[in-house]
């Protein structure tokens, strides 16, 4: 494993940003950490990078212990939400900061400057300034700098969160495919579980200073550990008391074995889906997604009378942590 | 606000905007340099000719670069040292930097007196005894200059550090630079201007500061008598062809640091609008 | 938005700047998915990337402070106490100091109040109107604060003293008092408004008008208010420097005891008279004055961060 946490806990003032954080990175993925904002996914990637000091609990970092190292020993790459370039400095020159610090001769850092500079397609802009470039070409730069120490981990905190989403879309593609070509262990911190479900390898849901749950993708879609989980991954609506997801909802417009029966309230076309909206006799107020196909062959109304279920084999909460 | 509709209460208000600076302001500054060369140019480079009078130049500037380089060492360091760190009473330490801009000269220059002076000072007697003399001496008068014109740097320096905020920094730390490393290759670069703006207002301030040099300086001819002084022991004298003619210089001094920070400021302010997209 | 090329640019009342150092931006809300956490993650200590050597830095600062300013002023109320109450009271309420005391803080007064209307007024042409030569005054508004007090003196003389062209002898009267107040006064409420007027959106007092509000009403109701603490900044600053300034009337006003002599000049007599104590007692009332204004731009500055 490439980053051992243990029992981190950090406190700002009387808020308590993480509580007793236990975490293992696997080498060489592409680990996300999602939750909602506020939650201390940030806290944490700054503290794996050494930007901040936990109050309790021990970092080690490739099995190094590096609870008490300073940020300049540790040998991350950190990629800040805003760039954080260095404005009076070149592209060339950015890229080149950390190979200058560690005093290596001139002409490896030139070579290796064009190679990462090629690597993220702004060789043509060696010679501009940041403020020059858009910001998209700035986070590539950021990048690229980021990379030129040969750093043990990589660490990015929310670095699409101040593109536009055109932006963001093109760039997260791009953040995978670099990492299938440089392959370093990879921690990124989001807060949109589009993106995480997209680029991730392992999802790490971090809400009020605790990890939820940790696994691939499709594990935290189909199998979430709670509600909360649950919630954040996805369209959810509540049946029955349980968490389904709008499209493993069935209507039927005859009565069925253990469902439940409602009304339509209302019908909205989304595209090509078709969300209906149901009063239950229980007061709940369900949410069932369908395709248009669907819908019209059955030939749902508002006023209706239905009955709902849960698809067979449709993921749930598991029973236990409440939302 | 249309540009199209120019009601007749703007121009009312511009003709006393300008009318009152033109009465304060500028006829004033007019008739003083003509009042410096009424005698012709001639008589008034060889007025600058005269040792006293160079003496006092020499004086000034010496005492105002020495200002001004002693303010730009702390004057950087107060700035990081407020916005960078925490400690606590860092909002009395803030606002204790902005006295010297509320402080009268003259208080500034019986403070000085009465912690420095060799004779009845807090401190004087025992720098006596050490060789250095301070009141009615060079040194004085520098410090009186550097009191003064401390806040000047700070207060260009500051708003800019807030501004850039830390993430550079803490980039360049995660890159591998040491706090010295960071603050060189770093930090003082996207200061550089704001420090440039601070030097030269130090500097014009320097130069022309009076009333607490009079106190510390003791006012001896070629040896504690700097130009503000002499302008007005001149007059006094009844040589106001050489009063006028120092006047004119610093003048002109003055108004050339306001232009140079004007326009370094408007051209810095064209790149920006350039650069970001 | 330019900047302003200004010398006297109050820091406290500019609008506060974009995220402090190491906030987190508030996310965007996520489709369908509950906010847990309602609260942002609390305040960030700013990362100091200079931690020997800011202690160090500190410590130097402070103590080159302290030798230039702090306990020089200190030196300066300790000597004022030395006598004990009675003796500072009798050094501040003689005759002539008395009426230096009085004078002084009548012209500052005045001058102050003066200073927030023309100031306001000329902030208000150099940052909604436009005509040629508008660039020259930017300058001109400077000149007070750049050029020596001494010539100051010599400048207003050229113009109101005995040689007047425009038959104005004010020299070696009150009046001089307020004239140079008001020269050396000028850019300060000017140069704290102006940031502040330039940067209001007209947004706002668009909106006000297509409620109805006219441009009075606008300006009373919606400028007025935002550039107020501006306004105080500069008053606070005008009113410090008229109380204490010097330079320019050592020329202009003649120093004229119970006419035109001002509480600075008292201090200069005092001094010259070898009276340290009697020159510490009026400069401590000086000193109290410059401490209260010290005290209302920070309440000011920190009024304005909180608002913004």
């Amino acid at each position: 494993m490439s980053i051992e946490i243990s029992a981190v806990t950090k406190y700002f003032g009387d808020f308590r940003a993480l509580d007793a954080v236990d975490l293992s990175i696997p080498t060489g993925k592409i680990t996300a950490l999602l939750g909602p904002s506020g939650g201390g996914k940030t806290t944490l990637l700054r503290i794996i990078a050494g930007l901040e000091r936990p109050d309790a609990g021990r970092v080690v970092i490739e099995g190094t212990d590096a609870t008490g190292l300073p940020v300049q020993q540790r040998n991350v790459g950190f990629v800040f939400q805003h760039y954080a370039a260095f404005k009076h400095l070149t592209v060339a020159k950015n890229v080149a900061f950390g190979l200058e610090i560690r005093k290596r001769p001139a002409d490896e850092v030139r070579r290796r400057v064009d190679e990462l500079l090629e690597l993220v397609h702004l060789g043509q802009f060696a010679h501009r300034l940041p403020s020059q470039l858009s910001g998209g070409q700035r986070q590539r730069m950021a990048l690229a700098r980021a990379l030129a120490i040969e750093p043990t981990v990589l660490l990015l905190d929310e670095p699409f969160g101040a593109l536009d989403a055109k932006v963001r879309k093109e760039l997260r593609d791009w953040l995978r495919r670099l990492h299938d070509e440089v392959h370093v262990t990879t921690v990124f911190v989001t807060h949109d579980q589009e993106e995480a479900l997209e680029v991730a390898d392992e999802i790490v849901v971090i809400s009020e200073g605790r990890v939820e749950q940790v696994g691939t993708p499709d594990e935290l879609y189909d199998a979430p550990a709670n509600d909360f989980v649950m919630s954040f991954l996805g369209p959810v609506t509540r049946l029955g008391g349980v968490l389904v997801r709008p499209h493993d909802v069935e209507i039927s417009l005859v009565p069925v074995l253990d469902g439940a029966e409602g009304t339509v309230a209302r019908v909205q076309r989304i595209g090509f889906a078709e969300r209906v909206t149901v009063l239950t006799d229980d007061g709940e107020d369900v949410v069932v997604e369908m395709t248009r196909t669907s819908a019209r062959t059955l030939g749902i109304g508002v006023g209706q009378t239905v009955w709902l279920s849960a698809a067979a084999g449709a993921p749930s909460a598991r029973a236990g942590v409440s939302a | 606000m249309g540009e199209s509709r120019r009601r007749p209460f703007t121009y009312v208000l511009r003709c006393a905007v300008v009318g009152y600076l033109l009465l304060l302001v500028v006829w004033p500054l007019v008739l003083v340099v003509t009042h410096a060369f009424e005698g012709g140019a001639g008589t008034v480079l060889g007025l600058f000719a005269e040792p006293g009078t160079l003496a006092a130049l020499r004086l000034t500037a010496l005492a105002a670069v020495l200002a001004t380089a002693i303010n730009l060492v702390f004057g950087v360091a107060i700035s990081l040292v407020l916005v960078r760190v925490q400690f606590p009473g860092k909002r009395i330490l803030s606002a204790l930097v902005d006295l010297p801009l509320a402080v009268s000269p003259v208080v500034v220059g019986l403070a000085l007196m009465l912690v420095y002076s060799g004779r009845t000072g807090w401190f004087g007697p025992t720098l006596e005894s050490w060789g250095l003399t301070v009141i009615f001496s060079t040194p004085g008068i520098v410090m009186a200059t550097a009191f003064v014109s401390l806040p000047l740097v700070v207060r260009e320096v500051v708003p800019v550090l807030h501004e850039i905020g830390t993430e550079q920094e803490q980039a360049a730390a995660s890159l591998g630079a040491s706090g010295t490393q960071t603050f060189w290759r770093i930090t003082l670069p996207s200061i550089k201007w704001a420090v440039v703006y601070g030097v030269v207002l130090t500097l014009a301030r320097s130069l022309g500061e009076f009333g607490a040099v009079k106190v510390v300086s003791g006012n001896v001819l070629g040896q504690t008598r700097t130009a503000t002084l002499a302008v007005e022991e001149m007059y006094l004298n009844f040589d106001q062809q050489g009063a006028y003619a120092i006047a004119f210089l610093l003048a002109s001094v003055s108004v050339l640091a306001i232009l140079i920070v004007s326009v370094l400021r408007s051209r810095a302010e064209r790149t920006e609008r350039k650069a970001t997209p | 938005m330019s900047r302003t090329t200004s010398l006297t640019t109050a820091r406290e009342t500019r609008a506060p700047s974009s995220a402090r150092p190491g906030s987190s931006e508030d996310g965007l809300s996520d489709d369908g998915a509950p906010r847990r956490t309602a609260h942002r993650a609390g305040p960030r200590r700013p990362v100091s990337t200079l931690t020997r050597t800011s202690g160090l830095g500190l410590g130097v600062t402070m103590l080159w402070f302290s030798l230039l300013v702090l306990v020089p002023l200190a030196a300066v109320v300790a000597t004022a106490a030395a006598g004990g109450p009675a003796e500072f009271w009798r050094a501040v309420t003689t005759e002539q100091t008395l009426h230096a005391i009085r004078l002084t803080v009548l012209a500052a007064t005045a001058v102050t109040c003066l200073n927030v209307v023309a100031g306001t007024a000329i902030a208000w042409v150099l940052v909604r109107d436009s005509f040629p030569g508008k660039r020259a005054l930017e300058v001109v508004i400077d000149v007070p604060f750049a050029l020596p007090t001494i010539v100051a003196g010599l400048v207003l003389l050229s113009l109101y003293g005995s040689s007047s062209p425009l038959g104005l002898h004010w020299a070696n009267t009150p009046w001089s008092v307020y004239l140079a107040f008001a020269f050396v006064t000028l850019p300060f409420v000017v140069r704290t408004v102006q940031p502040v007027l330039a940067e209001l959106d007209a947004d706002v007092e668009e909106a006000a008008a297509s409620l109805g509000a006219s441009r009075t009403t606008t300006f009373r109701r919606i400028v007025l208010p935002s550039i107020a603490p501006a306004i105080a900044a500069g008053a606070a600053l005008s009113f410090a420097r008229g109380m204490g300034e010097y330079g320019s009337l050592v020329l202009l006003s003649g120093n004229l005891p119970f006419t035109s002599e001002v509480a600075s000049v008292r201090i200069l007599s005092s001094i010259e008279n070898d009276n340290l104590a009697g020159a510490a007692a009026v400069a401590t009332v000086l000193l109290l004055v410059s401490l209260a204004v010290i005290g209302v731009l920070d309440v000011v500055q920190r009024r304005v961060a909180r608002r913004g």
